[in-house]
C-alpha cells in the first residue's frame, strides 16, 4: 500500500516537474510567463487523433508504432512552440513581462478555441498503449506498468536535460541567457537561437506531458492542459521564478503532496483536494515570498 | 487668473462626467433602436463596465495583472442569489445553507451591495497573502485563487449547487440599473485614483524602488485597491446573476477572466477611459461576431462563422494590439473637456 502511494506520488510529481520545467525554461531566458503552455500540451494530445466532433476518437498519428510516434509528437510540440515564439513573442521582444504574459494568455485562448472548432467540446476516449495498464507486482505492491514507465521516462528526460544544460554549448548559452540576458548577448550569445531553442525544448516537454497524460487517463479533452499548467505555474513560483532545479523540486513536492492529500483526506473532503493544495501554496509563499530556491539574480537591482 | 495646475485639475474632474454621459448616450441610443436584443446587449455591456472599471482600479493603478477578479464576480453572484432567492426554493435547491441565510429574503439592492461587500472581504483576506508577492508571482497566485474558488464552488454542492446551475434569480437588471452601477464604479475609481493612496500606488507602478525609497508602503496601497476593485467585481457578478437569472461556477471562470482582460488591454490599461472604451468597443465587436456566428444572409447566400471563432478573433485582436499598440486604444489618455471650456474667463486673456 505505502509503496503504491510512493509510486503514485512519484508519477504525479514527475509529470508536474516536467510541466514546470517547460514553463521555467522560457521564463528563464525571456521573463515570459507562458500561459499558452497548457494549450501546447492539449494540442500535442489532439495531434494524435483525426479531427472530428465524434465522442469516440479515431486515431490518426496515434496509430503509428511508438518508436515513430514519440519523436513525431515531440517534434510537433517543439514546432508549435517555436512557431508561437516567431509569430507572437518575437515581435514583442522588448515588451514588459506583463504584456508578454497577457499575450501568451490570449494565445492560449486562441489555441483552445481552435481545438474546439476542429474537435468539438466533448471529451473523447482515446486508447493509447492500453496494454501498459496491466499491474506489475513489486515487493508486494501492485503498480501499473505505465507508472513505472512514466517514472523512468521522467528520470531520463530530466537527466538528459541536465546533461544538455551542463555539457553542451547551447546549454551553456541558455544558462548564461537565463542569468543575465543582456550580458550574454554582449558576450556573443545569439539571442534568437537561444530563445528558439528554449521554446523548442519547452514544446518538447509539453509533448512528453501530453503523451503521459493520454496514456494515463485515456481521455482527450480540450481543457486538459489548464489544470496541469496551473500546478506547473505554482511549482515555478514556489521553486523561485527562474530556477530550473527549484521548479523541478517544487513540481515533485506538489505532486507528492497531492497524492498524499488524495490518500489521507477523508472521503467527503476529497473533491476539495486542489483547493487545499492551492491554499497550502499560498501559505508557503507567505513565509517565503521569493520562493524556496530563488536565484540570486531574481532580486531587482537598482 | 487661473493657474495651469487648476485648469488641469478641473479638466481631470470632467473625466467621470464625460464618461457617464458617454454611457448615457449609449443606453439612449440602444433604447431608441427599440430592439429587445439590443437593449439586453446594452445592459450586459454596462454590467461589464462596472466589472472592468472595478478591475481597472487594481490593475490600472498597480500595474499588477490579476487573473482572479472573475472569482470575485462568482462570489458576488452567489451571495446575492443566497440572499434573494425565496426561502422555500433554497430549502430544496441548496439544503446546506446556514439557517440565517436560508431564511433571508432580502431586497435586491442590499443583496447586490452585500455581494460586493463579501467579495471585498474575501479580497482583503486573500490579498493580504497574495499581494506580498512581487508583480508576476502575485499574478500567478491570483490565478491559483481563481482556480481555488472554482474548485470549491463546483464541489460544495449543498451550498452552491455544484456544477448544476442555480436558477430562479429575480431578473430585475435593465440598462438603467446597470448604468447606475457603472456610473458609481466610475465615480469611485476617479476618487480613488485622485486620492493620496491611488497616487502612491501609481508611483509604485512606475518605479517600485524609488517609491519604496520615498516611504510608500506598496503592500498597503495595493491591498486597498484590491479590496475596492473586488467590491465592484462582486457587485457586477451579482448583476450578471440577476441579468441572466441563472448562475453557474463555470460562468465565472476562464472565459470571463479572458473577456475582462481583453477589454482592459484593448482599451488601454493606462487610463480609466481606456477601461470604459475597451468595454464598449469589445462589446459591440462581440455582438457583431455572435450575430455572424448565427449566420448573416447576404442576398441568397447565408454566411456564418463557425462557433468558437468569436473567441479566436478576439484573442488574435488582443495579440495584434499588444504588438502594434501596446498601450491600447486610448494609450493612457483620459477623455476630458478641452481646457478653454473649464478655464473660466480670466485665462482666455493670456
Amino acid at each position: 500500500m505505502s509503496l503504491q502511494l510512493l509510486f503514485d506520488a512519484m508519477a504525479l510529481g514527475g509529470i508536474y516537474a516536467v510541466a514546470a520545467l517547460g514553463i521555467a525554461l522560457i521564463f528563464g531566458v525571456m521573463r515570459l510567463v507562458n500561459f499558452a503552455h497548457g494549450q501546447f500540451i492539449a494540442c500535442a494530445v489532439f495531434a494524435l487523433i483525426v479531427p472530428s466532433a465524434d465522442a469516440l476518437a479515431v486515431m490518426g498519428l496515434g496509430a503509428l508504432p511508438a518508436p515513430v510516434l514519440i519523436p513525431l509528437i515531440l517534434l510537433i510540440g517543439a514546432g508549435l512552440a517555436v512557431a508561437a515564439e516567431a509569430l507572437v513573442f518575437r515581435p514583442m521582444r522588448n515588451a514588459s513581462p506583463v504584456a508578454l504574459m497577457v499575450s501568451s494568455f490570449a494565445l492560449g485562448v486562441a489555441l483552445q478555441n481552435l481545438l474546439l472548432v476542429l474537435y468539438g467540446g466533448r471529451p473523447k476516449a482515446v486508447s493509447l498503449w492500453a496494454e501498459l495498464g496491466h499491474p506489475v507486482r513489486i515487493a508486494g505492491a501492485s503498480v501499473p506498468l505505465l507508472q513505472l514507465i512514466v517514472v523512468a521516462a521522467v528520470v531520463v528526460v530530466l537527466a538528459g536535460l541536465a546533461l544538455m544544460l551542463r555539457k553542451t554549448r547551447l546549454g551553456l548559452e541558455m544558462r548564461a541567457a537565463a542569468e543575465d540576458f543582456t550580458m550574454a548577448r554582449m558576450l556573443g550569445v545569439r539571442s534568437n537561437r537561444v530563445i528558439s531553442a528554449a521554446f523548442a525544448l519547452s514544446g518538447g516537454l509539453a509533448a512528453v506531458v501530453a503523451l503521459v497524460l493520454v496514456a494515463q487517463t485515456g481521455v482527450a479533452d480540450v481543457r486538459m492542459g489548464g489544470q496541469i499548467m496551473l500546478v506547473a505555474f505554482i511549482a515555478t513560483v514556489v521553486g523561485g521564478m527562474g530556477s530550473l532545479s527549484g521548479a523541478v523540486a517544487a513540481g515533485l513536492g506538489i505532486g507528492a503532496a497531492s497524492a498524499l492529500l488524495q490518500a489521507g483526506l477523508p472521503a467527503e473532503a476529497r473533491p476539495f483536494r486542489d483547493a487545499f493544495l492551492y491554499g497550502g501554496v499560498i501559505l508557503v509563499l507567505l513565509f517565503r515570498p521569493q520562493g524556496l530556491f530563488a536565484p540570486v539574480g531574481a532580486k531587482p537591482r537598482v | 487668473m487661473t493657474s495651469q495646475h487648476t485648469i488641469r485639475r478641473r479638466m481631470a474632474a470632467t473625466t467621470p462626467v464625460v464618461l457617464a454621459l458617454l454611457l448615457l448616450v449609449f443606453v439612449l441610443a440602444a433604447l431608441a433602436l427599440g430592439d429587445r436584443a439590443i437593449a439586453r446587449m446594452a445592459a450586459e455591456t454596462l454590467i461589464r463596465v462596472t466589472m472592468v472599471v472595478g478591475f481597472w482600479i487594481f490593475v490600472g493603478n498597480s500595474g499588477v495583472v490579476s487573473f482572479g477578479h472573475a472569482a470575485f464576480g462568482c462570489i458576488g453572484a452567489y451571495v446575492s442569489a443566497w440572499l434573494t432567492l425565496k426561502p422555500e426554493m433554497k430549502a430544496t435547491l441548496l439544503p446546506g445553507l446556514p439557517e440565517m441565510i436560508a431564511a433571508a429574503d432580502w431586497h435586491v439592492l442590499p443583496a447586490a451591495v452585500a455581494g460586493g461587500a463579501v467579495a471585498a472581504l474575501v479580497a482583503l483576506v486573500t490579498g493580504a497573502a497574495i499581494l506580498r508577492l512581487s508583480g508576476i508571482a502575485a499574478s500567478i497566485a491570483t490565478f491559483a485563487f481563481l482556480a481555488m474558488v472554482n474548485t470549491i464552488w463546483a464541489n460544495w454542492t449543498s451550498v452552491t449547487g455544484g456544477t448544476s446551475s442555480v436558477v430562479g434569480l429575480d431578473r430585475y437588471v435593465n440598462p438603467w440599473v446597470a448604468l447606475g452601477w457603472a456610473v458609481a464604479a466610475i465615480l469611485v475609481a476617479t476618487l480613488h485614483a485622485a486620492a493620496a493612496s491611488g497616487l502612491a500606488l501609481r508611483a509604485t507602478r512606475e518605479d517600485e524602488v524609488a517609491a519604496a525609497a520615498s516611504g510608500i508602503d506598496r503592500f498597503r496601497h495595493r491591498l486597498l485597491a484590491y479590496t475596492l476593485s473586488a467590491f465592484f467585481c462582486g457587485a457586477g457578478g451579482a448583476l450578471i446573476g440577476h441579468f441572466i437569472g441563472v448562475i453557474n461556477p463555470d460562468g465565472f471562470y476562464l472565459s470571463l477572466t479572458f473577456l475582462m482582460l481583453a477589454m482592459l488591454v484593448i482599451g488601454g490599461v493606462g487610463s480609466l477611459s481606456g477601461a470604459v472604451v475597451g468595454v464598449l468597443a469589445l462589446s459591440i465587436a462581440v455582438e457583431a461576431l455572435v450575430r455572424m456566428e448565427k449566420g448573416v444572409s447576404i442576398g441568397a447566400a447565408t454566411f456564418a462563422l463557425p462557433p468558437g471563432s468569436q473567441e479566436i478573433i478576439l484573442a488574435v485582436a488582443m495579440i495584434l494590439i499588444l504588438i502594434f499598440r501596446p498601450s491600447g486604444l486610448m494609450a493612457g489618455r483620459e477623455v476630458m473637456l478641452p481646457a478653454r471650456w473649464v478655464a473660466g474667463r480670466a485665462s482666455t486673456e493670456t
